[in-house]
């Protein structure tokens, strides 16, 4: 076994240090040490997307980064993307819109739709099919999963918009 | 704010599915999430060679690793007699190679280490020593005579040739031929691609050797026969072998075989004392895994001068790879592939086709489709196609003039298939209306003056699944019939157990679906479980669309037989006599008096705490169904594509899927199903190649080379129904996993086909890519 080196990475916004082969993925990081296995491995070749992340908000595959690359960085994975025991609006959509059928790919597919999402609030059905074009899905054709981030584009909006109303009742 | 009532759960509600809370989370439980304490890893030392002699296998340096616990090899395997196995088609494989290898990507050795890594590092250190041979990589080379002999280690085998099998009349289908005005004839490929759910296929075998308890966490879409497999192969006391398959990340028939991974990983156990776990990466699982389809098709079509079809002639070639592991039920050769008279009133046919060995992965599986169904749909509608470019009749009417008629069924074809129902032109009109097909044929015309190339392809597909009946088809001697066994709580809450295993299907929202409708308990409260052997009733699994037609109609039939007790302790509740008893939507009541009733609830409590002297308490059962008949799944789907002439790229503009399954129990899980078959659907027609060089080396063998559809390439689907009830179901279901991917090649296709065949084009081999329609255009002096 090769000499480890020690990392630190905040991972769904818990600092976790660990010292670690230079050589492993960082998907295999959150997988098996860290326990995390809604990130999943599809391909192991950067095509599928299953093991999509955020790192520091940017949808990486994780199958194709180290974990050393991760150091000091943020990753965001399925499990941090509930708040306080509620659903993130992409998680509710995907169910609503019936946007997965196997789950396998669902985590990266949800991922890739926040960072998305983040950039462009109103995204064109060729906008949300041109964003995910690097995950792959087997099951559901795709027209499902358009929906469900039209449908959490809609909510997130509209999330976005209470604040902004009471603040300017409030002005 | 209107308040909605949730939806109960009945038949025909798109209830939003009960698994999804735990994969939203991030929770779904695959097999590689599956981790034992003490568990050790495996990694597989593969052939690089397609066909090549060994002559000695050096695994010191491999054992020398920190971190080894083992190497095992074939002489090991051997030893416990395992180094062979049998396949789902009565010939037998190789677990690990002993004498030769056949095909690129065979298993040689193995490694057992503390970690993944290191037992990955360790596999490449062992040396094999290999006398490389000619290699045979179709099934016309391999048919030659003097031809390499693949299979030299099997006993009276002299040549590559595996079976002749044939199917129908060749006596009525010759006179048919002779009596025909016209002959149509259409060579064509279905290649070979890979069915690669995104979850590969997977092991976590844990042999207690103080209990001999073998517990098997699988990717399998058919637990229960794999338990019975393991038993027979691997010798070990079916009792003592407990098979669970976790969540499955996709199947689509990866997962019904038996792979040398999973038994050489329950042997290493058995032999270490100790779990482990072996999961494929992607180009193991697409170079060894199960493949699809690698048929080659030659179909002749007599017909008369109207247009009117008289017989069909079809011969066939298959290409099985190196060991005969079709996944199919054991009399039947080609599969259910007698379903190649399709839609249409054919009143003669013959098929012949021919097997043989070649140095190429074994399988042989139904890639989302009822063994061997896709190729005979995708060859009917070609040849339809073709037949109409050569009377110049349009792909619609030539159809109409030969659809086997509503009235008409039941209907016994040429092949002796009985068809349960259908209603043809009715799917054909409402397709052809949503489509505006008229307009399209307009444009068309005008767009072909101008030297514009579009079309519209058809394919009104008739497929086959469900299978049993138990006494025509089997795996391994295995009848296929399916059970659920239901256990209402005296809460009234229950839990259902299938044989069937959901890959994805959604069959714990749509199973409780069936007891809602047939008990009236909420679907909400309804447990659904299964791919565990030691906690659910006998199955034969989930594939050939099979789910729903047997494992749907047991749930029915096993919640019928509950409610028949349920009125019986109705009527002790009521103080009325059974047979006075009525049942509507979880309510019993006397006859005439539905105002004075008991709830379902109420008769659960009673059958635990309030019985009728004599009356057997629980309310609890299990059926084991063996259907009467297989179902008949039907639709039209129609393809508009624009070609531009100086790439060749295709453009698919709409895609029109009318589907009729019979009674749909969830239709948005349905219409997801047919989504996901459209894509793959179109995945094989214009992207997905398993293919291989003179040499054996597989060209396909990750996905950069196997090109899967992305959200990119996918079109829109625009989707529409009819429903004609299968008369010999219980809710008149009749199966959807696997019509799109069944119907949709040929339809994607026939629009390419119905662009360029003025120019004197006919056929296109899939995958249909961009240099291949440029070549045929080229050739015709049509390309730009």
């Amino acid at each position: 076994m090769s000499v480890g080196q020690l990392i630190t990475v905040t991972v769904n916004g818990e600092e976790k240090s660990a010292e670690v082969e230079p050589r492993l993925l960082l998907v295999h990081f959150l997988r098996e040490k860290l326990r995390l296995t809604g990130t999943h491995i599809g391909c192991d070749t950067t095509h599928c997307g299953a093991c999509t992340v955020l790192v520091d908000g940017t949808p990486v595959k994780s199958c194709t980064m180290l974990a050393v690359q991760a150091d000091g960085q943020q990753v965001t994975t399925v499990e941090g993307l509930m708040t306080g025991g509620a659903l993130h609006p992409i998680q509710a959509a995907f169910k609503e819109e019936h946007g997965l059928q196997c789950g396998f790919c669902t985590p990266g597919m949800m991922l890739t739709s926040v960072a998305l999402l983040k950039e462009n609030q109103d995204p064109t059905d060729d906008d949300i099919r041109w964003a995910l074009s690097g995950n792959i899905c087997r099951c559901t054709g795709y027209m499902n999963i358009v929906k469900a981030v039209k449908t959490a584009a809609v909510q997130m909006k509209a999330a976005a918009a209470v604040p902004a109303e009471t603040a300017a009742v409030r002005n | 704010m209107a308040v909605e009532t949730p939806l109960k759960g009945n038949i025909g509600d798109s209830i939003k599915r009960k698994e999804d809370d735990r994969f939203i989370r991030g929770k779904g439980n695959y097999l590689d999430d599956v981790n034992l304490p003490g568990m050790l890893h495996m990694a597989i030392n593969r052939s690089p060679f397609a066909h090549a002699r060994i002559k000695s296998i050096n695994t010191a340096a491999a054992q020398a690793v920190p971190g080894v616990v083992a190497v095992v090899t074939g002489e090991l395997l051997a030893q416990h007699k395992l180094a062979w196995m049998p396949t789902l088609s009565g010939d037998t494989q190789a677990v690990l190679a002993t004498d030769k290898v056949r095909f690129q990507g065979q298993e040689v050795a193995c490694v057992i280490a503390n970690d993944p890594y290191v037992a990955r590092d360790a596999a490449a250190l062992i040396e094999v020593d290999y006398d490389v041979l000619q290699a045979v990589v179709n099934p016309q080379q391999a048919l030659k005579p003097g031809a390499p002999l693949i299979r030299d280690e099997k006993e009276g085998q002299k040549d590559n040739h595996i079976y002749h099998w044939e199917a129908g009349d060749k006596a009525k289908t010759d006179e048919a031929f002779s009596k025909a005005d016209r002959v149509v004839k259409l060579d064509t490929f279905y290649p070979r691609c890979h069915p690669s759910p995104l979850e590969t296929c997977g092991i976590v075998a844990d042999v207690n050797p103080a209990t001999g308890h073998a517990t098997l966490w699988m990717t399998s879409q058919a637990p229960h026969a794999h338990r019975t497999l393991f038993a027979i192969v691997a010798g070990l006391p079916e009792q003592n072998i407990r098979i669970i398959s976790p969540d499955i990340g996709g199947g689509f028939g990866n997962k019904v075989p038996i792979y040398p991974g999973y038994v050489v990983a329950t042997a290493a156990s058995l032999l270490i004392g100790k779990p482990v776990k072996w999961v494929e990466d992607r180009s193991e699982n697409l170079i060894s895994t199960g493949f699809a389809r690698d048929y080659y098709m030659s179909g002749e079509l007599a017909l008369r001068n109207d247009g009117r079809m008289l017989g069909l002639r079809v011969k066939m070639l298959s290409d099985n790879g190196a060991f005969y592991a079709d996944a199919q039920p054991t009399k039947f050769r080609a599969g259910l592939f007698h379903i190649v008279t399709g839609s249409y009133d054919l009143p003669a046919a013959h098929v012949e086709t021919d097997g043989a060995y070649t140095n190429k992965a074994p399988g042989g599986v139904a890639y989302r489709c009822s063994f061997r169904v896709t190729e005979a749909s995708y060859l009917i509608e070609r040849l339809v196609e073709s037949a109409a470019l050569e009377m110049k009749m349009d792909p619609t009417e030539i159809r109409l003039k030969n659809f086997i008629q509503p009235e008409q069924f039941p209907y016994m074809s040429a092949t002796g298939f009985e068809y349960d129902s259908g209603n043809y032109p009715r799917a054909m009109q409402v397709a052809l209306d949503k489509l505006g097909y008229k307009e399209l044929r307009k444009e068309q015309a005008e767009k072909r003056k101008k030297g514009e190339l579009m079309g519209i392809g058809v394919a009104s597909f008739t497929e086959v699944v469900g299978a049993g009946p138990g006494k025509h088809y089997d795996i391994a001697g295995l009848r296929m019939f399916d059970s659920a066994e239901l256990r209402v709580h005296p809460t009234g809450k229950a839990i259902l157990k299938l044989g069937v295993k959901s890959q994805g299907q959604g069959h714990e929202t749509t199973f409780a679906q069936i007891v809602t409708e047939e008990l009236g308990i909420p679907a909400a409260d309804i447990e659904v479980q299964e791919g565990d052997t030691d906690n659910t009733p006998y199955g034969l699994g989930t594939y050939a669309s099979r789910s729903t037609p047997v494992g749907g109609a047991a749930t029915a039939m096993v919640s019928r037989k509950l409610r028949d007790k349920a009125k019986i302790i109705a009527a002790h509740l009521l103080e009325a006599s059974a047979a006075d008893i009525e049942f509507d939507h979880g309510k019993f009541f006397v006859r005439g008096s539905p105002s004075k009733s008991k709830t379902i609830q109420d008769v659960a409590f009673a059958a635990y705490t309030n019985l009728p002297d004599g009356l057997e308490a629980g309310l609890e059962g299990v059926t084991y169904y063996d259907p009467p008949n297989m179902t008949y799944p039907f639709g039209t789907y129609l393809v508009v594509v624009d070609i531009d002439r100086g790439t060749g790229q295709v453009k698919v503009r709409r895609m029109v899927a009318v589907d009729d399954c019979g009674v749909r129990i969830n239709p948005m899980v349905v219409e997801g199903q047919i989504h996901g078959g459209l894509t793959e659907g179109f995945g094989i027609a214009f992207m997905e190649l398993i293919t291989f060089d003179e040499e054996g080396n597989c060209i396909g063998s990750n996905f950069t080379d196997y090109l899967l559809p992305t959200s990119w390439e996918t079109p829109k689907f625009e989707m529409g129904e009819t429903v004609t009830p299968s008369p010999h179901h219980p809710i008149g279901a009749k199966g959807v996993g696997e019509s799109a991917t069944v119907g949709s090649p040929a339809a994607y296709v026939n629009a390419v086909i119905d662009a360029v065949g003025h120019l004197g084009i006919r056929n296109i081999d899939m995958p249909v890519t961009s240099d291949k329609v440029w070549a045929a255009l080229n050739e015709k002096g049509a390309a730009e």
